[in-house]
């Protein structure tokens, strides 16, 4: 089987054709050089996203408008791409009493996969 | 009316006006910076995606990250901050300028300093900017609007978006919104190519299947009260083919169609701007035509990078300090852009210094030639893997580069690109 991929290490965007070898490793073509494999492999067989998102912040509401009613998030690693809309929505869950400060781990070691979501800036 | 002095005023407390301000703190001088939001930091605030920091940090931030980052560098320096505070006007006629604010604390707040550094970065263009015709219902809103909303205010605008224009900004809202439960039906780009990263178009697109319409041409916006869709048309080979037009249902429309350097307090004062770039000339001290007035960031041109915004900001931070001490270049050299280069920032070089220059070509390219000419001979070359407009390109030229030009009483440097 053959897929179609652009690579997204740099900014030259190699097309990149990758087929399936009877022992499951990937034939990259395409590629300008090394670090097109790499992708290649990461990208079709375990690909990983990084998340950012916001949380809810204990007490506000939308009354006053120009106020910052969400506090940004992020995780600390690219996480598993399958699982994003399911980490998403705990993150949607954390209801964050202030004050926070940057860096604050919110979710610690989501589902034992070794990645933590922490705040990306600090409110009081 | 409240009336203060500084050496240096900055207007403008994002990436920009922070890195120049502490430039001249460091070189002691007095030096304030005025914000007319609530916090300093600017855009970043709303920018909650990561790809920020990489040159500044050595880090991969988010936009808050980054901004507070810099902001502890400010603690310890002698920096006024003025926030909640807005320029309304900008007398820079004399030696001492002054600038009018208002705020809601002080009322009028009179600034008076010898240097006034533009910092005001750039504002998005919109709807009336590119006449999209049809209705005017609710739910049109420009992307960096939308962002502020879900991010910040913590409102969804639709259920059902289309995005019109494929810069990065629109992208990475495509993203967004479907991370919050909007589904984003397609991206509509007028051009062949995207104008976002080929990145962008990867991780905020493909990986939530949203259609990228190329050559396509969003011709009306239907809805009586609240938008219901778009029209689009199709273009081939530079017609619009009307009669393949079709409607994407929707009932919210971002625009991400640009941006444009915001200069509208720049031209009270006289400043001349680069109609290619929307932003000031300035000579190699990132100096305008009015002297004592300086300007970095995007308001001197939109940069891709906030990265690139601190390193040239800082440098405008440096050269205000020199300037109050009295030292102007010597000798300058015109810069011209040249073939597929359509911009140069700055406008002139140093003859007797290290000179970085940013530039925009016009054209995607792989394997491309940069060449520069000093008075139109061949001084330097640079191989470029790969090229496109949506890249800023650097070029560094110094004293042994331009030591052609020294003798010539009007010399050229000229950059292009083939």
């Amino acid at each position: 089987m053959s897929q179609e991929l652009v690579c997204i290490t740099c900014p030259m965007g190699c097309r990149l054709t990758v087929d399936t070898l009877t022992d499951g490793s990937l034939e990259v073509s395409g590629n300008r050089c090394a670090r097109g494999i790499k992708y290649a492999n990461e990208e079709l067989l375990a690909p990983k996203r990084m998340v950012s998102a916001t949380a809810r912040i204990a007490g506000a509401g939308h009354e006053a408008l120009d106020a910052i009613a969400r506090l940004p998030v992020r995780t600390t690693v690219a996480y598993p791409k399958e699982g994003v809309l399911e980490l998403l929505a705990a993150i949607y869950a954390l209801n964050v009493a202030l004050p926070v400060k940057r860096g604050d781990v919110l979710i610690k070691d989501y589902k034992g996969s070794g990645v933590d979501v922490i705040a990306a800036r600090t409110l009081s | 009316m409240k009336e203060l002095n500084f050496d240096a005023v900055v207007i403008g407390g994002g990436a920009a006006g922070m890195a120049a301000a502490i430039e001249l703190d460091t070189a002691g001088f007095s030096c304030a910076i005025v914000e007319r939001e609530e916090g300093l930091g600017g855009i970043l605030g709303q920018c909650i995606h990561n790809g920020f920091g990489l040159i500044e940090f050595n880090e991969e931030l988010t936009g808050p990250e980054f901004a507070e980052r810099m902001e502890e560098r400010l603690t310890g320096s002698k920096i006024a901050s003025f926030t909640g505070t807005t320029v309304m006007e900008m007398d820079a006629r004399a030696e001492i300028k002054t600038l009018y604010c208002y705020t809601a604390k002080y009322g009028v707040l009179r600034l008076n300093a010898r240097a006034i550094v533009l910092a005001m970065g750039c504002r998005e263009r919109n709807r009336g900017n590119i006449r999209i015709p049809g209705d005017r219902p609710a739910g049109v809103y420009t992307a960096g609007l939308a962002q502020r909303l879900v991010n910040i205010e913590g409102l969804v605008p639709g259920k059902n978006a289309v995005i019109i224009g494929s810069g990065d900004i629109g992208l990475i809202m495509a993203r967004r919104m479907s991370w919050v439960g909007c589904k984003v039906h397609a991206v509509v780009e007028i051009l062949p190519y995207p104008s976002g990263l080929t990145r962008n178009i990867v991780q905020c697109l493909h990986d939530f299947g949203i259609p990228l319409y190329l050559s396509h041409l969003t011709t009306r916006i239907i809805g009586k009260d609240r938008v219901e869709g778009v029209e689009v048309t199709p273009i081939e080979n530079g017609a619009m083919m009307h009669e393949k037009a079709f409607v994407i249902p929707c009932d919210t429309v971002l625009l991400s169609v640009g941006l444009v350097p915001e200069n509208e307090l720049s031209k009270t004062a006289g400043v001349e701007l680069n109609p290619m770039t929307n932003g000031p000339v300035v000579d190699s001290m990132l100096m305008t035509n009015v002297p004592g007035v300086f300007a970095c960031g995007n308001v001197l041109h939109v940069h891709d990078l906030v990265d690139y915004v601190a390193e040239e900001a800082r440098r405008a931070g440096q050269n205000v300090a020199r300037w109050l001490k009295g030292d102007k270049p010597s000798r300058e050299a015109r810069l011209k852009a040249g073939s597929n280069v359509r911009y140069l920032a700055p406008s002139r070089v140093d003859l007797d210094r290290d000179n970085k220059l940013y530039l925009r070509t016009l054209i995607v390219k792989n394997g491309a030639m940069l060449e520069v000419k000093v008075n139109n001979r061949v001084v330097k070359t640079q191989k470029k893997s790969h090229i496109q407009p949506s890249e800023m390109i650097t070029v560094e030229l110094g004293p042994k580069d331009l030591e052609s030009a020294a003798g010539s009483p009007d010399p050229v440097v000229e950059v292009s690109i083939n």
